[in-house]
């Protein structure tokens, strides 16, 4: 099977800040990105959108439902939600979205917090396979991959973002 | 019944004779060694080709657990363990249920024991009754009833004008004293050598003072009062140096040593093996390097098996908990030619340490296989491997350290006052 | 004859990975570090709105305590139940025990009752790791064993808060000098803490005790012993204070507590020869008067309420981690 032309991850944020920005209040939204990825595009969208409230990141080990099988993640982090979520309008931000487990790992991490008033999904790439009936509100780029391949941001040192495949 | 044992390297540390030699046996004793006794016909052939042929091995201590034991070990069960190790005659401590310190219990255990295929029994009498160090037994008609020697077990006469006494009144008889050197006050609770280990795991020490400071004390009373001392189960290189000083000063203390203490140390403890609790406890490396220089020139006298069969339950509990002992009587031969190989040791020295060395502390004229003697014979291969397993031993007691180690020394046969008591080229 | 030990180190599985935590004793420092690791996102849990995870769900964890400890207990509760899993609390010194049940069929009892998880605190030292052994003899290895304090010889998740605490303070272990004053002979508590403060590289330790509350040989598991507390206290960046149990003015070990405090309490006065910014730990619970003066222990440079928060997380990691194991 001749690779996937892989997407521009550079370009993929440009067009998901214009695909959000009619739907955001800079005042009201708030930005939540997943470990580690997730963080990175919150970070970018943040800065476009001109967000006032500060990012937070979440890290979904503590809601895994592979633990089980595959045990405590080596590499936890602390989640953190630099503001009140009772009543907020957040957005989950991601860079992949795939099978909808670590959406859905990281929905229950974020209820931890307080009730939100609303929360939307934001990706760069959906990739398919989904297993829970998750779904996107912004996500510029589509692509189907095998189960064997993973599609992976990578931040250079310059912080620009790019995609590679791997195989697992 | 007349037996031939033949093609067997015979080694008998009493003559120090280490040769292929033939051995004739009629009537229960030796009739004949190398050339065959005029007019012998044997009834049976015992081909001992490969083999070394022994005196049976003398075991100064091992607990037959009869009477007042008999859920953890019964006379057949040990008794077998005995045949099966090739040890034809033993000594075993009074600290039974009810305590050996009336002639009537010493006549049942006599008579009790008193079968063909059963090794000899020597019953060391109480010295004091039920053992608490108080009142003396009487050691006399004791000694009538069987008893060799008088001792204590492990437990130590706390009260020394008692023990003065005790020692004194043997004397009077010439009875030997056996004692085990351990103050009780040092080894108060104590569940393992004072040193890294226990210090390391947590685990409630016992001082090497608490046996220079009791065989210093038996020493001395030795000295006053004349009693032909035994030490049994030194477990120190200081202890063995007291030992040494006090013989070259002209007291006439003889001593020994458990094979578990000449073969393992505290590390042994691993992560709290109840297995290695013992009493006296494994001590040190340079402890145990000492016992074993020491049984090798002679400075020890003599290797027991410290026999102490302890039923699972006694063993599955933490490490504090767990009763002491370790069964051995299987174990005694393959660990002796072990520490003899380790030691570059001649096999005639080392078996004198389970022979004619424990049969001279006895008082018996056993332990050798010259004409005349009781026909007390082991014969083993001294390369075949002997696993040690639960299936494998046949005492009741399948406690101990060595417990999936196989080590060189097999028995093939062993003699009891010409009596075939176990055979092992059936199993 | 070379060291034969039943089996190899019980608490790792084949992979090097934890399945029981029994000492600190032989863990590898990246696992020791891991675990660390591990429990700092835990600590921010107690912030949140609810502060439970699901990650032993449907799990059961019963603590078994063959001694009292209603604080020891509470806390591994407590961490139990934030992972959601379902805690049954035994106090046998109360119960069985006494009626002649021995150790493992009390254990064998409980697995059949479809246990994932003991908390074991027991008096004899070495008592988990029977429990261990037998559960992997008897094919019930599935079973994770987490040990409470078990006897003089190890308290291991109590080492591990104490390592947490430290890190939390003073961040790099290796140019450390750390002092642990007290009753080290009888502490589960010390021996942990050494073990631990070896592993993670802290180059020097010291204990600080009258020579008869030292266990024989104690210099051979890496720290310098020092009799005089002002000497031992020079110039140290963390003061690891021990409980004396009153019993010990029985059996001849110390004459007075009068006397104890005297010598070996923790005073202003002698806390002012460590460094400046050293910090003052305690596993509690305290004897205040008796090993540290109460200036002390509610003073600026007192860490034992933080240690009493870190306990839960580190409990939280470890038990976490050995689910999932």
């Amino acid at each position: 099977m001749p690779a996937p032309q892989l997407p521009d991850a550079e370009a993929l944020c440009t067009a998901l800040i214009e695909a959000m920005r009619p739907h955001v209040d800079p005042a009201v939204t708030a930005l939540v990105g997943i470990h580690t990825g997730g963080v990175w595009v919150a970070e970018r969208l943040h800065a476009a959108l001109g967000l006032k409230i500060p990012p937070g990141s979440i890290d979904v080990s503590f809601h895994r439902d592979d633990y089980h099988q595959r045990g405590l993640h080596a590499n936890t982090r602390t989640s953190q939600i630099p503001f009140d979520v009772e009543g907020a309008h957040i957005v989950i931000v991601d860079d992949v979205l795939y099978t909808g487990r670590t959406i859905r790992a990281a929905m229950n991490e974020l209820f931890d917090y307080g009730r939100p008033a609303r929360v939307d999904l934001a990706v760069l790439s959906d990739r398919g396979g989904r297993e829970l009936p998750v779904a996107p509100t912004w996500c510029p780029h589509a692509l189907t991959l095998p189960a064997a391949q993973m599609l992976a941001l990578e931040r250079a040192d310059d912080a620009r973002l790019s995609f590679r495949l791997m195989e697992k | 019944m007349k037996i031939h044992i033949k093609n067997g390297r015979l080694i008998d540390p009493a003559s120090k004779t280490d040769k292929p030699l033939d051995v004739f046996v009629a009537a229960g004793r030796i009739v004949g060694v190398g050339d065959t006794p005029a007019g012998f016909e044997a009834s049976s052939v015992l081909d001992a080709g490969g083999c070394v042929v022994c005196p049976g091995l003398v075991d100064l201590s091992a607990r037959l657990r009869e009477p007042g034991f008999e859920y953890r070990a019964t006379l057949e069960s040990e008794m077998a363990a005995a045949a099966a190790g090739g040890v034809t005659r033993l000594a075993c401590p009074p600290d039974t249920d009810p305590v050996l310190d009336e002639p009537g219990l010493v006549e049942m255990l006599t008579h009790r024991a008193r079968l063909p295929e059963f090794a000899h029994v020597h019953p060391v009498g109480a010295l004091t009754t039920q053992l608490e160090g108080k009142a003396l037994t009487e050691m006399a008609e004791l000694a009538e009833a069987g008893c060799v020697a008088f001792g204590q077990a492990n437990r130590a006469v706390v009260d020394t004008q008692v023990l003065l006494r005790a020692m004194m009144y043997a004397a009077t008889f010439d009875f030997p004293v056996w004692l085990q050197a351990q103050d009780p006050f040092l080894a108060r609770k104590g569940v393992a050598h004072d040193g890294e280990v226990a210090a390391r795991l947590g685990l409630v020490g016992i001082p090497v003072a608490a046996e220079t400071i009791a065989l210093a004390t038996i020493l001395q009373l030795a000295r006053e009062t004349g009693a032909r001392v035994h030490v049994t189960r030194v477990s120190s290189a200081a202890g063995v140096e007291m030992i040494t000083a006090a013989r070259a000063a002209g007291i006439g203390v003889t001593c020994d040593v458990a094979i578990h203490h000449l073969h393992l140390c505290e590390n042994d403890v691993g992560f709290f093996n109840a297995h290695a609790r013992l009493d006296p406890p494994l001590r040190s490396t340079g402890d145990r390097d000492a016992l074993r220089k020491a049984l090798a020139s002679g400075a020890i006298n003599a290797l027991c098996s410290d026999h102490t069969p302890v039923d699972d339950d006694g063993k599955q509990t933490p490490f504090d908990e767990a009763e002491v002992g370790a069964t051995g009587l299987e174990l005694l031969l393959p660990l002796t030619l072990k520490w003899a190989r380790e030691m570059k040791l001649p096999m005639v020295t080392a078996l004198a340490r389970v022979t004619s060395d424990p049969a001279r502390i006895l008082g018996v004229d056993a332990g050798c296989l010259k004409v005349g003697a009781p026909a007390d014979i082991c014969v083993f291969d001294p390369v075949a491997d002997y696993l040690v397993s639960r299936e494998a031993l046949k005492s009741q007691g399948k406690n101990t350290p060595f417990l999936g180690y196989a080590f060189p020394g097999r028995v093939r046969y062993t003699l009891i006052d010409g009596h075939l008591a176990f055979d092992g080229t059936l199993s | 004859m070379s060291v034969m030990n039943t089996g190899g180190n019980p608490q790792l599985n084949r992979h090097g990975e934890l399945k029981h935590l029994l000492t600190i004793e032989g863990l590898p420092r990246e696992v020791l570090t891991r675990i660390l690791d591990t429990a700092a996102p835990f600590t921010e849990v107690a912030e949140r709105e609810v502060k439970k995870l699901p990650l032993l769900r449907g799990k059961s964890v019963f603590n078994l305590f063959f001694e009292n400890s209603t604080r020891t207990r509470t806390t591994f509760e407590i961490a139990a139940k934030r992972l959601s899993a379902d805690v049954i609390n035994l106090n046998i010194s109360t119960s069985s025990a006494n009626k002649g049940e021995t150790l493992l069929d009390t254990v064998d009892n409980l697995a059949a009752m479809q246990a994932d998880m003991f908390v074991v605190r027991h008096a004899s030292s070495g008592a988990p790791y029977l429990i261990a052994q037998h559960l992997a003899a008897t094919d019930r290895d599935h079973i994770h064993v987490v040990n409470a304090g078990d006897g003089r010889h190890a308290h291991p998740t109590q080492g591990l808060l104490d390592m947490y605490t430290i890190r939390h303070y003073k961040k790099d272990f290796t140019q450390l000098t750390v002092a642990i004053v007290g009753d080290v002979l009888h502490s589960r508590v010390a021996r942990s803490q050494i073990h631990a403060l070896n592993i993670l590289g802290v180059p020097e330790i010291r204990v600080i005790a009258p020579k008869t509350l030292l266990p024989t040989g104690v210099e051979r598991l890496g720290v310098r012993v020092f009799n005089d507390m002002r000497e031992g206290l020079r110039g140290v960046d963390v003061v690891m204070m021990l409980r004396l149990q009153n019993e010990r003015m029985q059996g001849a070990l110390l004459p007075s507590t009068q006397e104890f405090f005297k010598s070996w309490g923790l005073t202003p006065e002698k806390l002012a020869l460590a460094k400046p910014d050293a910090i003052v730990m305690h596993p509690g619970p305290m004897n205040r008067g008796v090993e540290i003066d109460s200036a002390v222990a509610d003073g600026k440079q007192a860490v034992i309420l933080p240690q009493v928060t870190f306990g839960i997380a580190v409990r939280m990691a470890v038990m976490a981690m050995l689910g999932g194991n």
